[in-house]
């Protein structure tokens, strides 16, 4: 059971604590909610400071340390509620360095070190999480793919160059690159979603036509997932740290009946629950993030399922008590402790619940040794 | 200490791995017990006395202790290895845990010359069993506050009073004991004197307790005007509380210098897992359930967590909020999950489960006896409801409850 923490990936924290905490206060965090654009200025900061590069190979002008080095920067935007489309980004990333030809590496990744933003069409209306079932198409005429099906919960789509969708080619699952200019007028739209700090659109891929050579020749569809499923863990883990922090502050503030709400072993008891589970989800998160460096995909498997199911569970429960425990306040909109539920949600049932998971482990514990 | 190069320790391994396998007792036909606290009959005792007796002449236990007293001499990574080995194995443990690991590595710290002549070399060879005499009845966690009294009387200490789970209290030649001497001086911790008891001295009378298991493995241990000699004591009178805290940091592990072998021979939850594969529920493998593969897999999650915090931990950069949580939380989080997974266990077993220590039920009855004795983990020490109130006012700064 190992855990690796780098010199990278401790100047990386450094710099991204800083960075999360001056560029997303509360008060910023609350006024982007919902917002029709992105924060262009701290878009380009964090480009600016490499972070774009940092999962790209050298030969793509990348910085080569690998996803894992990037779990730190997510833990701290995690940590402070911070909307942004970097992760959509660097998943995408992260998928045409596994799945992508030579001239497409070249074509995208240079690009989107440089700052061109970048997003995942995966899910459908289904809300179906194994990302090979698929029920968008893609048909071959000639030379190009005419599109059709519907995909969901594409975040940051409207501001991205380049989304890669999952559709089904000849029966099988496949990914494509659709560019910002294929895309027509009115198939996206804006999506209502329980995590307001979150961008996230429909994308009707009917009759979109795209050329052959950007159907990408592999599709390797477990690093999607495994990839999108460490970007969430990393924010769940900095979410935790936040909304304990807010939960602590309320319960050294409030009195009820002459004493401080902490001293009621009814709120202090859970509140060191929620403190062992944030310990044990930080603990599978970075065990994760080393076993995904080690490339030992059975371990990174498990130890990421773990992470996921463990940490999204124990997150979902903190929010449900940082509520409760604020009592009447808890019930207003103006209470901080409803944004870190919302997120707690969305993280929980992005990419597989904590059942889910469980279910996908158990033959991985259980049946093979 | 010469540098033991790595060929020497792989030979080394080899040679008490072969050891083991050929020299580990078979099933003795009774179900033993699981650490030293919970030895409960003669039976019991005698075939791990006997078994410590022979992997110590064998030469694989204190391997690290000096030589003259009748340790091994031998640098301490030959020891961590034999010891690894006994774990990994799974052999029974070394009974006479708190000598091994407690009162010998204090003698061999601060006891004087003649005191390590006299006690090393037979708590190695478990000749001589040891006990502990802290906890009172009345006091609690609140050890600083022991109310057993020991009185000067010409060559003698007169004491009168009571400890309480003494584990292998009948069995032990000698205790180590906090006792108090004076009620004066500055604070509760100044009047307080250690002392290296001989159990046979008239007026000593250890009275085994019955637990809920209906098995012994504790006593109180009462002091009736009992006379021991006065170099009993150990260091000065008033310096009992400074000799406790270093006797607490061997008994957390926090100081090298023990003895080494194995303390325990605990259920993990890789048991749970293999019993799940044996036991039945409704005529199938419980592991076929999907409620219990469920339940099987949060456990392992559970219990991974609980490894990886360890590690974490070592990694300041990734403790920085509430950098004394993992430490400060082991005991909870250990026992909690033990007690948990072995009630789990029970319900594997169907009809069967209702059954208690006896040649019918699944394992002899083990698993109902580690779940009765399991609550001795989350009371003792604190109980787990005052481990949350700790962490709660020490961890995140909450206000007393």
């Amino acid at each position: 059971m190992r855990i690796d923490f780098t010199e990278e990936q401790a100047m990386l924290l450094e710099t991204a604590a800083d960075f999360c905490r001056n560029h997303s206060p509360m008060d910023k965090v609350r006024s982007s909610l919902d917002a029709q654009q992105i924060d262009a200025s701290t878009w380009q900061e964090m480009v600016e400071l490499g972070w774009l590069g940092i999962n790209v190979p050298a030969e793509y002008g990348g910085l080569d340390l690998g996803l894992h080095s990037v779990v730190p920067i997510v833990e701290s935007m995690g940590r402070h509620l911070m909307g942004s489309p970097y992760t959509s980004t660097v998943i995408t990333i992260e998928t045409l360095v596994r799945s992508a030809s030579a001239a497409q590496k070249t074509q995208w990744l240079p690009r989107l070190v440089a700052g061109s933003i970048a997003t995942m069409a995966l899910t459908e209306e289904d809300g179906n999480w194994r990302l090979d079932e698929v029920s968008a198409t893609g048909e071959q005429q000639g030379e190009v793919l005419i599109l059709s099906g519907q995909k969901c919960f594409v975040t940051d789509a409207d501001c991205a160059a380049l989304i890669v969708a999952s559709i089904k080619v000849a029966g099988t699952p496949r990914l494509v690159l659709i560019t910002a200019d294929q895309i027509p007028e009115g198939a996206l739209s804006r999506e209502t979603v329980i995590d307001q700090t979150r961008r996230s659109f429909s994308l009707s891929l009917e009759g979109i036509e795209i050329p052959l050579d950007q159907l990408l020749p592999a599709s390797d569809f477990t690093t999607i997932e495994l990839a999108s499923v460490l970007m969430l863990c990393a924010e769940i883990s900095g979410g935790l740290t936040g909304v304990l922090h807010t939960i602590i502050e309320y319960l050294n503030m409030r009195k009820a009946f002459d004493r401080f709400i902490g001293s009621y072993q009814a709120l202090k008891h859970p509140t060191v629950d929620i403190l062992l589970g944030l310990e044990a989800a930080k603990s599978h998160l970075y065990h994760a993030a080393t076993m995904l460096a080690s490339d030992h995909q059975r371990d990174a498997e498990i130890a990421l399922r773990i992470a996921k199911s463990q940490g999204s569970e124990t997150f979902a429960f903190a929010g449900d008590r940082a509520i409760q425990f604020h009592g009447g306040f808890g019930f207003t909109f103006e209470c901080d402790a409803q944004l870190y539920l919302r997120r707690a949600l969305w993280c929980q049932y992005q990419f597989g619940d904590d059942a889910h998971h469980r279910q996908l482990l158990a033959p991985l514990l259980l049946d093979e040794y | 200490m010469a540098d033991v190069t790595e060929k020497e320790m792989i030979e080394f391994r080899d040679e008490v791995s072969a050891w083991f396998k050929e020299n580990a007792p078979r099933d003795p036909g009774f179900l033993l017990p699981e650490t030293f606290m919970e030895v409960g009959t003669d039976q019991q005792f005698e075939f791990l006395r006997s078994w410590q007796q022979k992997v110590y002449e064998a030469g694989y236990l204190g391997m690290a202790w000096p030589d003259q007293y009748g340790g091994g001499g031998k640098p301490q990574v030959f020891q961590d290895i034999a010891s690894q080995e006994m774990a990994r194995q799974r052999v029974p443990f070394m009974p006479n845990t708190i000598g091994l690991n407690w009162a010998g590595p204090l003698i061999l710290k601060m006891g004087r010359e003649e005191d390590k002549q006299k006690y090393i070399k037979n708590i190695l060879s478990a000749e001589d069993i040891w006990c502990q005499g802290f906890s009172e009845p009345d006091t609690g966690s609140d050890l600083g506050n022991s109310q057993c009294r020991a009185v000067r009387d010409a060559d003698d200490y007169v004491i009168n009073g009571s400890k309480i789970w003494t584990s292998l209290g009948t069995y032990a030649k000698y205790m180590i004991l906090l006792a108090r001497t004076s009620t004066e001086g500055p604070n509760k911790y100044a009047g307080l004197s250690y002392f290296l008891v001989p159990m046979h001295a008239d007026g000593i009378d250890p009275k085994p307790i019955k637990k809920l298991t209906g098995e012994y493995g504790f006593c109180q241990t009462f002091f009736d005007h009992a006379r021991i000699p006065a170099d009993c004591l150990m260091g000065k009178e008033g310096e009992g509380w400074n000799i406790a805290m270093v006797t607490l940091t061997f008994e957390r592990g926090a100081t090298g210098g023990q003895a080494g072998g194995i303390a325990s021979m605990e259920l993990n939850v890789n048991d749970v897992v293999e019993l799940a594969r044996r036991a039945k529920r409704n005529g199938r493998p419980a592991i076929e359930d999907p409620h219990v593969r469920d339940q099987l897999v949060q456990f392992i999650m559970e219990s991974r967590g609980n490894q990886l915090m360890g590690v974490r931990s070592q990694i300041p950069e990734l403790a920085t909020d509430w950098p004394t949580a993992i430490p400060m939380s082991g005991k909870l989080r250990g026992s909690e999950l033990k007690r948990r997974m072995c009630q789990f266990a029970l319900s594997l077993q169907g009809a069967n489960a209702s059954r208690f220590v006896s040649n019918e039920a699944i394992d002899g009855g083990r698993w109902q006896r580690s779940y009765f004795n399991a609550f001795s983990g989350t009371i003792g020490g604190g109980t787990s409801e005052v481990q949350h109130n700790i962490l709660g006012e020490r961890v995140l700064g909450l206000p007393k409850s």
